[in-house]
C-alpha cells in the first residue's frame, strides 16, 4: 500500500476538468466528467475496459477533442490552444502508451533522441547523450541503449516508453495501462518505477488502469469511472469500502477470484 | 394502419442511413482537401527534415532500381519485337528506333515507372504509416511535441515527387537499351545510327512533358500512400486495407492524370 505523497500541493490544480462529455457516433463514452489533479499527486483512474479511461487522457493530451466541457492543463484550456501553443504544452505533459508505441525502425537511443533533437535544439550532442544516459539509468535500462525495440521484452519496452517521455522533463505524466500484459513481477517493477518517477522527477500523474494491485501501489488518490462518470473517489480503501455491486465485483475479480 | 407506420419507420431509417453516407463522403472529401492544404503549408515551414528526405529518396529511388531495370529493359525488347511485323508490312523497319523512342519517351516510360512506383512504394508507404497509426507511434510523436505530418508525410511525398521523374529518365535509358539490343540483332543497326534516329524522333516537348507528368505522378503516389496510411483505421485489417487502397487509388489516379495530360500536351503540339 502506498503512503500518500506528503509533497502534494492541494492549492495547485495542474489539471482541471469540468463537465467533460465525449461520444463516438451514437455511443456516449464520457457523460459529464469532473476531475482535478493536484501538483505532486499520483491519481489512479480505475474502470472496466471500454469505459473511456484512455479517451480521458487522450483528451487531456489534445489527441482527441471534447464534445462538451472544459479541460484545463497547467492553466490552459487544451481545446482552445493553437497548434504552436499545444506543442508547447505537450512538452510539459508526458504520455506513456499502453503498448509503449516505440518507433520500431529506431534503436532505443534514437527513440530517446528523436523528441530531444526536435524540441531542445540548443543542446549539444554531448548534452543530449548525457540526458539520454541519465534517463535510461533512471529506468534501469542503460545496457539496452543500442538495441532495437523488437529485441526488448514487454516490461523493457514499457520502461523505455516511460524514459522517452521523461527525456523532455514533463511536469505531468499520463500512464495508459502501465501494467497491462505484464507478468506480476514486472508489474511490481513498473509500479515502483512510477513511484520513483514521481519522487525523482517531481511529476504529477494520472494512471489509467484496471489493475487494482497497481492502483493500490501507486495511487495517492483513486477515482472510479462507471457508466461514463466518476462514481467514487478517495484513497484505495475509501473507494472499495462500498456496497455498490459494480465496485464490489471489480474488487472481487481482482483479489478474491 | 400498423403496416403503414412500419413503412414510414423503414423509410425514415433509410433516409437516415443515406444522409449519414452522404455526410461521410463530404467529410472524406474535406479530409483529402485539408490533407493537401496541410502539405503545402508544412512543406515550406521549418523544421526541414533533410536527413529523412534523403533516406526516403534512397528508399524510393535506389531500392526501386532493380525492378525498374528489369521491367524497362524487357519492355524495350518486347515493344520493339511486337512493332516490327506491322512496320515490315510497309517495308519501314528502319523506322523502328524512331517509333520505339517516341512510344517510350511519351507514354511507356512514365506510365511503367508510375505503376511500379505505385505498387512498390505506394503500398510500402501505406502499410508503414498504417502500422505506425495502429501501434500509436504517430500519436506518440504528436504528444512529444514533434510534428508527425512533417516528419512522415512531407518527407515521403517530396521523395516520391522527385524520385519518380528520376526513375522515369532511368527507365527511358534502360528501355532504349533493350530496344537497341533487339534492333541491333535483327536489323544490324549500329549504335550511332540508332541513337541518332532516337533523338531525331523526339522533341524537347516530349521530354519536358514526360518529366512534368512524372512529377505529378510521383506527388500523387506519395500523397495517396501517406493519406491512406495516416488515416488508416485501427487494427491489422486497417493496415492491409491502407496498403491495398494506396496501390489501387494511386494507379487509378495515375491513369486519369495520363489521360488529362495527353489532352493538354496535344493542345501544345497543335500550337
Amino acid at each position: 500500500m502506498k503512503k500518500i505523497n506528503p509533497n502534494i500541493i492541494y492549492d495547485n490544480k495542474v489539471i482541471e476538468i469540468k463537465g467533460l462529455k465525449k461520444a463516438f457516433d451514437d455511443f456516449e463514452v464520457l457523460k459529464g466528467v469532473d476531475l482535478d489533479l493536484y501538483q505532486g499527486e499520483n491519481l489512479v483512474v480505475l474502470g472496466r475496459s471500454g469505459t473511456g479511461k484512455s479517451v480521458l487522457i487522450k483528451i487531456i493530451s489534445g489527441l482527441l477533442t471534447p464534445d462538451e466541457g472544459m479541460v484545463k492543463v497547467l492553466g490552459q484550456e487544451v481545446d482552445k490552444l493553437s497548434t504552436k501553443e499545444l506543442e508547447q504544452l505537450r512538452l510539459k505533459v508526458g504520455f506513456s502508451f499502453q503498448n509503449s508505441a516505440l518507433y520500431d525502425s529506431m534503436t532505443v537511443y534514437e527513440n530517446l533522441e528523436f523528441p530531444l533533437v526536435r524540441n531542445s535544439k540548443s543542446l549539444t550532442k554531448a548534452e543530449r547523450d548525457r540526458r539520454i544516459h541519465f534517463v535510461l539509468d533512471g529506468v534501469g535500462l542503460l545496457q539496452a541503449i543500442n538495441q532495437m525495440p523488437s529485441e526488448l521484452s514487454g516490461g523493457q519496452r514499457k520502461r523505455i516508453g516511460i524514459a522517452r517521455t521523461l527525456i523532455l522533463k514533463p511536469e505531468i505524466m499520463l500512464y495508459d495501462e502501465p501494467t497491462a500484459g505484464l507478468d506480476p513481477i514486472t508489474c511490481i517493477e513498473i509500479n515502483a518505477l512510477i513511484n520513483d518517477v514521481q519522487e525523482r522527477f517531481n511529476t504529477s500523474s494520472i494512471i489509467i488502469t484496471h489493475d487494482l494491485t497497481c492502483a493500490r501501489a501507486v495511487g495517492d488518490r483513486v477515482v472510479m469511472l462507471l457508466d461514463g462518470q466518476f462514481q467514487r473517489q478517495g484513497t484505495f480503501e475509501e473507494v472499495f469500502n462500498s456496497d455498490d455491486e459494480r465496485v464490489k465485483m471489480f474488487y472481487d475479480y481482482n483479489f478474491v477470484n | 394502419m400498423e403496416l403503414k407506420d412500419n413503412n414510414a419507420g423503414t423509410g425514415r431509417k433509410r433516409n437516415y442511413f443515406v444522409s449519414r453516407r452522404i455526410d461521410r463522403i463530404f467529410l472524406e472529401l474535406y479530409k483529402i482537401y485539408a490533407f493537401h492544404v496541410r502539405f503545402f503549408k508544412e512543406v515550406f515551414v521549418p523544421p526541414y527534415e533533410f536527413k529523412e528526405v534523403v533516406r526516403q529518396c534512397y528508399e524510393v529511388g535506389v531500392r526501386s532500381l532493380p525492378l525498374i531495370s528489369l521491367t524497362g529493359f524487357i519492355i524495350g525488347i518486347v515493344f520493339t519485337n511486337q512493332s516490327r511485323p506491322s512496320l515490315s508490312e510497309f517495308g519501314a523497319t528502319s523506322w523502328l528506333p524512331s517509333l520505339v523512342s517516341i512510344a517510350i519517351v511519351r507514354a511507356l516510360a512514365p506510365l511503367v515507372t508510375a505503376i511500379i512506383a505505385a505498387g512498390r512504394v505506394g503500398s510500402a508507404i501505406g502499410a508503414e504509416l498504417g502500422s505506425m497509426r495502429v501501434t500509436e507511434q504517430i500519436d506518440a510523436m504528436e504528444v512529444s511535441a514533434t510534428n508527425p505530418f512533417n516528419y512522415l508525410v512531407v518527407t515521403r511525398v517530396l521523395a516520391t515527387t522527385f524520385m519518380v521523374p528520376a526513375l522515369m529518365i532511368y527507365t527511358v535509358f534502360v528501355s532504349l537499351m533493350g530496344a537497341y539490343l533487339n534492333v541491333n540483332q535483327n536489323e544490324l543497326t549500329s549504335f550511332t545510327t540508332y541513337i541518332t534516329q532516337v533523338f531525331e524522333a523526339i522533341s524537347f516537348l516530349d521530354i519536358f512533358s514526360s518529366i512534368i507528368k512524372t512529377f505529378i505522378f510521383g506527388f500523387t503516389i506519395g500523397m495517396v500512400g501517406c493519406y491512406k496510411g495516416y488515416y488508416s483505421s485501427k487494427g491489422t485489417e486497417g493496415v492491409g486495407k491502407a496498403a491495398n487502397s494506396s496501390v489501387v487509388t494511386a494507379m487509378f489516379l495515375v491513369f486519369i492524370e495520363e489521360l488529362l495530360s495527353l489532352q493538354i500536351i496535344n493542345l501544345f503540339r497543335a500550337m
